[in-house]
């Protein structure tokens, strides 16, 4: 793209929140005390459960949902306070792509990129011009006169994210813009947002329900649970070190350490009588991750480990690992400390007799 | 059939075509705006005003209760006012319109509130003011059911020109009604109900033909 390099805007929410009246009466809190600093020019993911108002977070950013308590403030704007044309003005600093794409059927690809540059009063020889860069961006020159009905899940996301880059904004919202899409197009998009995070400089704040989707291109993230962040920070300490149980439960479906069924069936919370198995779960993190631990533990202290689930992956460029294993539980202290003193996180999940 | 019926015939295909084409064109004129608002101004919605969007939904639904022929004898003395006479074709073209206008609106309004709510948000989203919502979504994106819409609003207009020989409008429900039927003439009554059948045919295929060529929505040649 011929522009010059934009500086992207940071977004604060303030102890946000937001009620919404129900329509028989009543009060339903969306959202509540949420306070969350997006970085400017980082890649940042909400996670939550459907309803747990990662959504409602999203759509207070460009004023879609105007918040009941607290302050958002977007490159210092606040959003909630403005009203009218200073509100579609920061609007235009922001640009937003959604999980069903919300493209116009009667506009050809290149007639829903134009659209926001139209509202926005540019003249129509600039339009053209720009249309045909963004498109250029999100390789679609041989669809620019095709209709949306024509065009994958993929290819219409493509049109989404350069209509949402049109007006150069300094932020880019996403609303579960992958949910709606295979994984291998997932894969392309993500790709996609993160090519122009890095080209464009903008900031980037996605909401999704997939932790695979925060692993993949964000480098912060928070997760939000009954209208809270409950935990917040760099992705790699999260997935390293998750304090949440939400958090947690989030993790173990991407990091494929889930109990095995006949473990979790018979496992106890407290120590049984008599000779058991503790069950443990370690985190490997950074250059700890490939280090043969397990092996030097049984060598060095003649403890036998067992391993019940397991695996090992990138999250930004660092490698990750996390393991489930048990051992003898009366060595269980002396085990634990032995990882955790080679830098490795211990988890005592419980005991199986 | 005579020469001289013949000319009646043509004529009466004429007057119709002339009272139907202009009620149309009036009552979209003015039944795009009402049905625009009527369907953009309940609460919460783009323009927000749920008190004129009641009234004016009452006042839609009564004149759409009131029958034809009652309208047309009902607003003598306005029609007077605004033709300048209350007899006659063009005279007959006042309760037509005033028929079509709130029927049009209805009709505009559904066209208006299929169109996925998604959409208004994008836009919104990019920073349009409810009126470039209106002109560049709303109503590009409902222009396949507003021409549906507008087909049976024609069709419709049609069976009700024929009743506007009550005062002195004619046309071919006229003709049919003096001649066919007071005349006892059944070869012109006939005549009568095939060119309106052939009317409505043409307008209806018409219609259907423009409806097709603006709707984007499923992609040409691969059969949905």
């Amino acid at each position: 793209m011929s522009d010059p390099k934009k500086q992207g805007a940071s977004i604060v929410f303030q102890a946000v929140g937001k009620a919404f009246v129900k329509p028989g009466g009543g009060v339903v809190s969306a959202v509540d005390e949420a306070s969350l600093t997006v970085e400017a020019g980082a890649i940042t993911g909400i996670i939550g459960r459907s309803g747990a108002g990662k959504s409602t977070m999203l759509r207070m950013v460009n004023g879609l949902e105007r918040p009941t308590a607290g302050k958002i403030l977007v490159g210092g704007q606040d959003v909630g306070a403005a009203r009218g044309a200073a509100l579609r003005a920061i609007r235009r600093d922001v640009g937003m792509i959604f999980q069903h794409f919300n493209l116009l059927a009667s506009r050809t690809v290149a007639g829903n990129i134009a659209l926001p540059l139209e509202v926005a009063g540019v003249p129509s020889a600039k339009i053209k011009a720009r249309v045909a860069d963004l498109i250029h961006r999100v390789g679609l020159d041989a669809q620019s006169d095709r209709y949306p009905a024509e065009l994958s899940g993929g290819q219409k996301q493509r049109v989404g994210i350069a209509r949402a880059l049109a007006t150069e904004p300094k932020v880019l919202l996403s609303d579960e813009a992958t949910s709606a899409l295979d994984p291998e197009t997932t894969q392309t998009v993500l790709q996609l947002l993160k090519d122009i995070n890095r080209d464009l400089g903008l900031t980037i704040l996605l909401i999704t329900h997939e932790m695979a989707v925060v692993r993949d291109i964000a480098s912060h993230v928070a997760v939000i649970e009954g209208g809270k962040i409950v935990e917040a920070g760099k992705t790699y300490d999260v997935f390293a070190a998750p304090q949440h149980p939400t958090t947690r439960s989030f993790l173990s479906g991407v990091t494929g350490v889930t109990l095995p069924a006949f473990i979790k069936g018979r496992m106890h919370d407290a120590r049984l009588p008599g000779p058991c198995e503790e069950v443990v779960h370690v985190t490997f993190a950074g250059k700890h991750a490939t280090d043969p631990m397990l092996a030097l533990l049984t060598r060095d202290l003649g403890i036998a480990v067992n391993i019940l689930a397991g695996a090992i992956e990138e999250i930004g460029t660092e490698p990750f690992g996390n393991l489930l294993i048990s051992f003898d539980a009366d060595k269980g202290d002396q085990a634990r400390a032995y990882l955790e003193q080679h830098g490795l996180l211990t988890e005592v999940l419980g005991y199986v007799g | 059939m005579s020469a001289n019926l013949i000319g009646l015939l043509i004529d009466a295909t004429w007057q119709t075509l002339y009272m139907v084409a202009a009620s149309t064109v009036l009552g979209t004129v003015l039944g795009l705006p009402l049905g625009v608002f009527l369907a953009t101004s309940q609460r919460g919605e783009l323009l927000s005003r749920p008190w004129v969007n009641k009234v004016l939904g009452l006042v839609v639904n009564a004149t759409r209760s009131v029958p034809f022929i009652i309208l047309v004898v009902a607003i003598i003395p306005f029609t007077r006012m605004i033709a300048g006479t209350s007899i006659g074709t063009t005279a007959a073209i006042v309760p037509l319109t005033l028929a079509a206008i709130p029927f049009i609106a209805r009709l505009i309004e559904n066209a208006i509130r299929e169109v996925d709510s998604g959409l208004i948000e994008a836009a919104r989203a990019m920073g349009a003011t409810p009126m470039q919502i209106i002109r560049k979504v709303l109503i590009p994106e409902a222009l396949p059911s507003i021409t549906l819409g507008l087909t049976l609003a024609v069709v419709s207009l049609i069976g009700y020109s024929a009743m506007v020989g009550a005062v002195g409008g004619e046309g071919l429900g006229d003709l049919g009604i003096r001649y066919g039927y007071q005349r006892f003439m059944p070869d012109v009554m006939a005549v009568v109900v095939v060119i309106l059948v052939v009317l409505v045919q043409l307008v209806q295929s018409i219609g259907e033909w423009i409806a097709a060529k603006v709707d984007k929505r499923a992609p040409k040649g691969r059969g949905q």
